[in-house]
């Protein structure tokens, strides 16, 4: 079980040293563009990596993650639109959501198990889809516009796209960070046991449905937390944000990179983004490539794309 | 007099039209070694269950210690010192031997709710693993992954994970089972160096390992207990004999 | 009154349809144990194909034949070269690869279709409304999907209770490898049960045309519901998806129709205003709560599993 820094994994060298060059090049070049795209891209990486903790380590298959996306997003546009602009307010209020409905969730959820487990996110994180839709007064379908960013100040003024980059590359770290600590922590031990045996880690003496609750709700906050950073990225929020093909596109992300690897969400993220950009430049339809080779991914590739590198494979 | 450590009165359990447990009501005084044995189907491995909790038992009770524990949820009958082994081994298969005792070791540890220091090099929970892993003759497979270990040393990591959670009654369920006759003999050796030290129940078919370590024995027949004392007791009695030693006698000869 | 006939009517209507699918669905994973997200593309396909047929053919009824005929073979097709490899794997790899077949199967209604959508007319002999009660009227057409449904349901039971293939069929949702043991030629059984989940859902699909909707993405929706049905009523018993289909189309109807004035009157502040709409829609997912938390394995949970 890789658990913990692999810094010998060259895609992951290659992935971060990517991240890193960015806005470099795109301050010399004058590519704005490029900048945007991977601001999405690390934005998307940090959902990726908050659902690879409950997934990659705790084999629990959240197919409403995009919620979370969602509900950090709502939060700050409409705190915004009832004209509390401070990050101050914002972001803290954004991740406590995203908690209390991770733990409603959870609780309910974690009673079961397996494809049930996976039906039931997907269907709460449908719910909170509708909800939004029809708050008429925050855009319903259509979305609402934020047209100022969080504001923080003098602290740091987000308007500024680069900034703005490497706050967000400087969080996707710090949570890579974090969540690989807490992998190899008693509490991340208890997780993973819990994915590899339930039974037996019952008979041992833990009550393991407190402790995957808990992973669930950090899961779910950090994932709002890429929800802020999306609706400031994006300047506008809309139920779009928690579709369940959002929720899709995170699984596959983490898969693709391999489960329950370090750098894996990223790696998944990166590579993922871009061939949805790469074949929606190619051609019109790109939808009819990219679904074919998730396909060949889930048949062939067990490792997520990781296994090819490494050679090793990833159950 | 002293309560046994262990006691049930009328658990019974059906599943559908099958009687698992009809009417089982035993008592285990502290530091015996208890066999159960019985023809297959006999409801020996659902008394296991209900004893550690996976199963409800329609009818009856179960007491450890004085303390009910019926309606007891697993997790919690181990914070009480009951631990198993599981008939068909239930590990952690990609974690190493040395990772799947200590994880046994840091149940029991107060909470995990500890979210940044490495446990694996957590020195508290290591060296009782270690100790665990030693006793059962394991330690020198200890950074091997579960996954690459034999079906006898998975045997040998089923004990070294209970034993692990420092228990006063241990519950095993064939661990005997798919063994060679080296390492049979050597699973004798372990169990009966653990006589004293804790309570065992031992459900098994080597009757030879049966007889040579319990102090007393209880034959299950479709659910029901039909005898209960002693080995040469058990030895001698007729219906046992007839229901269950006889068939075993015939099969030897055949 | 009649309105709420009418709509107890549509909430029945609504749960056909969801049964169908359902039934499908729950056939599917009962005995192959596949997760399948593009369940939903067949019901799409079934729109499409009828939309088609009918307009190049100029009878409702043969487009319908047609269709219904071309989805069954495409679910057969489809199983063959996409589904085959994905069974006994994780079921996470399951909802990757169909997930990825959904994205193909969108992409490919838009390549060969158009963005847009199609429409399908009714012919106008079925345009007529029917006395269902005294001084009660209800479209035709939507008590031909009941009726139809019904008949789809009885066909079904019959064909699972009474034939030997229905029989394989019930021995195989409780012990896959045993029937494999049995000698029994497992891949035909399964092309077959996956053809016929994708004939329900074309089957679904087909019948809705005309009186919601032909257009690419519209077999997500309904198909989460779909799922809901299935977790409510059991997964792999297709009385319980009968049931928690009209139980869910009941709910999901009466719902959207009496919710939002109920909840207005009650509470007649701006924030309510403004949630009832919202809060309407949560109500299928509120019972899919509950039942969660008293019966989790659905109301009629197979056995065996």
């Amino acid at each position: 079980m890789r658990s913990g820094f692999d810094p010998r994994n060259s895609l992951a060298i290659a992935a971060l040293a990517i991240l890193g060059l960015v806005p470099i090049y795109s301050a010399l070049s004058g590519d704005n563009f490029t900048l945007e795209l991977f601001t999405r891209i690390v934005i998307m990486a940090l959902a990726a990596v908050s659902l690879n903790f409950i997934m990659g380590y705790g084999g629990m298959v959240s197919f409403g993650h995009a919620a979370y996306l969602g509900l950090g997003g709502y939060a700050v546009g409409i705190l915004a639109k009832e004209g509390i602009a401070t990050g101050f307010v914002q972001w803290p209020v954004a991740i406590g959501v995203s908690c209390l409905f991770a733990l409603v969730v959870g609780a309910l959820s974690l009673r079961t198990r397996g494809v049930y487990f996976i039906m039931i996110t997907l269907a709460f994180a449908q719910m909170i889809y509708y909800v939004a839709i029809g708050l008429d007064r925050y855009g319903g379908d259509d979305g609402l516009t934020i047209y100022k960013r969080s504001n923080f100040g003098s602290l740091i003024d987000l308007n500024n796209k680069t900034l703005f980059y490497c706050l967000c590359l400087a969080l996707l770290i710090a949570s890579i960070y974090f969540v690989a600590r807490v992998a190899n922590s008693r509490f991340g031990l208890v997780i993973q046991g819990a994915r590899s045996n339930e039974r037996r880690m019952r008979a041992i003496g833990f009550s393991t449905f407190r402790y995957k609750l808990v992973a669930f709700v950090i899961a779910g906050a950090l994932c709002g937390l890429a929800g802020v950073l999306l609706a400031n990225h994006t300047n506008f929020i809309s139920p779009a944000m928690m579709y369940w093909t959002r929720s899709g596109d995170l699984m596959v992300m983490v898969v693709l990179g391999g489960l329950g690897s370090t750098f894996g969400p990223v790696i998944g993220a990166i590579a993922y983004l871009l061939l949805e950009e790469v074949l929606s430049r190619l051609t019109e339809y790109p939808g009819l490539i990219l679904g074919p080779i998730l396909l060949l991914v889930a048949i062939y590739l067990h490792g997520g794309i990781s296994s090819l590198v490494t050679g090793k494979r990833n159950d | 007099m002293i309560e046994p450590l262990l006691q049930t009165h009328g658990l019974r359990k059906r599943f559908g039209g099958v009687i698992a447990a009809d009417a089982i009501s035993l008592d285990v005084p502290a530091g015996e070694f208890h066999a159960i044995i019985g023809p297959n189907g006999a409801g020996k491995t659902t008394l296991i269950g209900l004893l550690a909790g996976e199963i409800p038992p329609d009818d009856g009770t179960i007491h450890l210690d004085g303390s009910d524990i019926t309606r007891l949820a697993v997790h919690r009958r181990s914070a009480l010192g009951l631990a198993r082994s599981f008939q068909i081994t239930s590990l952690f298969p990609e974690f190493t031997a040395l990772d799947n005792v200590a994880l046994a070791v840091q149940a029991h540890a107060g909470h995990s709710f500890r979210f940044w220091a490495k446990a694996r090099t957590d020195e508290t929970l290591r060296q009782p693993a270690l100790a665990a892993l030693a006793r059962v003759g394991l330690d020198a497979r200890r950074h091997m992954r579960v996954d690459r270990l034999s079906h006898g040393e998975h045997r040998q990591l089923e004990i070294a994970i209970a034993l692990a959670t420092r228990p006063r009654l241990l519950l095993l369920d064939e661990p005997m089972a798919g063994l060679g006759p080296e390492e049979a003999a050597g699973m004798v050796v372990l169990l009966h160096s653990l006589k004293r030290e804790l309570t065992l129940i031992l459900v098994e078919h080597d009757m030879e390992a049966v007889f040579a370590l319990a102090d007393r024995i209880t034959v299950l027949v479709y659910g029901r207990v039909i005898a209960s004392g002693p080995p040469a007791t058990i030895r001698a009695d007729p219906t046992v004999r007839e229901a269950y030693l006889g068939e075993q006698q015939s099969a030897a000869n055949a | 009154m009649l309105y709420v006939i009418e709509q107890v009517l549509n909430g029945v209507q609504l749960g056909m349809l969801l049964f169908l699918l359902a039934a499908g669905l729950t056939l599917i994973f009962g005995i192959m144990d596949l997760v399948n997200l593009a369940h939903g593309s067949l019901y799409m396909l079934g729109a499409y194909f009828a939309a088609t047929f009918a307009e190049a053919t100029g009878s409702f009824v043969l487009g319908a034949v047609l269709a219904l005929a071309a989805v069954f073979v495409s679910g057969t097709i489809l199983e063959v070269i996409a589904i085959r490899p994905l069974y006994g794997r994780s079921h996470l790899d399951h909802v990757l690869g169909t997930f990825g077949l959904l994205l193909f199967f969108n992409e490919l209604v838009r390549f060969v279709w158009g963005p847009a959508g199609m429409t399908l007319s009714l012919p106008s002999e079925m345009l007529t409304a029917v006395q269902v009660l005294p001084g009660v009227y209800y479209p035709f057409y939507r008590l031909v999907i009941i009726l139809a449904t019904l008949a789809v349901a009885a066909l079904l039971y019959a064909l699972v209770m009474r034939t030997r293939l229905g029989m394989l069929i019930r021995a195989g949702a409780s012990n896959r490898e045993m029937v494999g043991a049995l000698g029994v030629n497992i891949k035909l059984l399964y092309t077959l049960v996956f053809g016929l989940g994708a004939a329900l859902a074309g089957f679904a699909g087909l019948m809705q045309a005309p009186i919601l909707t032909v257009q690419i993405g519209m077999g997500e929706n309904i198909l989460i519901l779909a799922f809901v049905v299935i977790i409510i009523g059991g997964i792999g018993s297709i009385r319980g998806a009968f049931v928690a289909a009209i139980i869910v189309g009941l709910i999901d109807t009466l719902g959207r129709a009496f919710l939002p004035d109920l909840l207005k009157a009650a509470l007649s502040t701006n924030a309510a205003l403004t949630l009832a709409p919202a809060l309407s829609s949560m109500s299928i997912y509120m019972l899919m709560a509950g039942i969660l938390v008293f019966r989790p394995e659905g109301l009629f949970p197979a056995a065996g599993r």
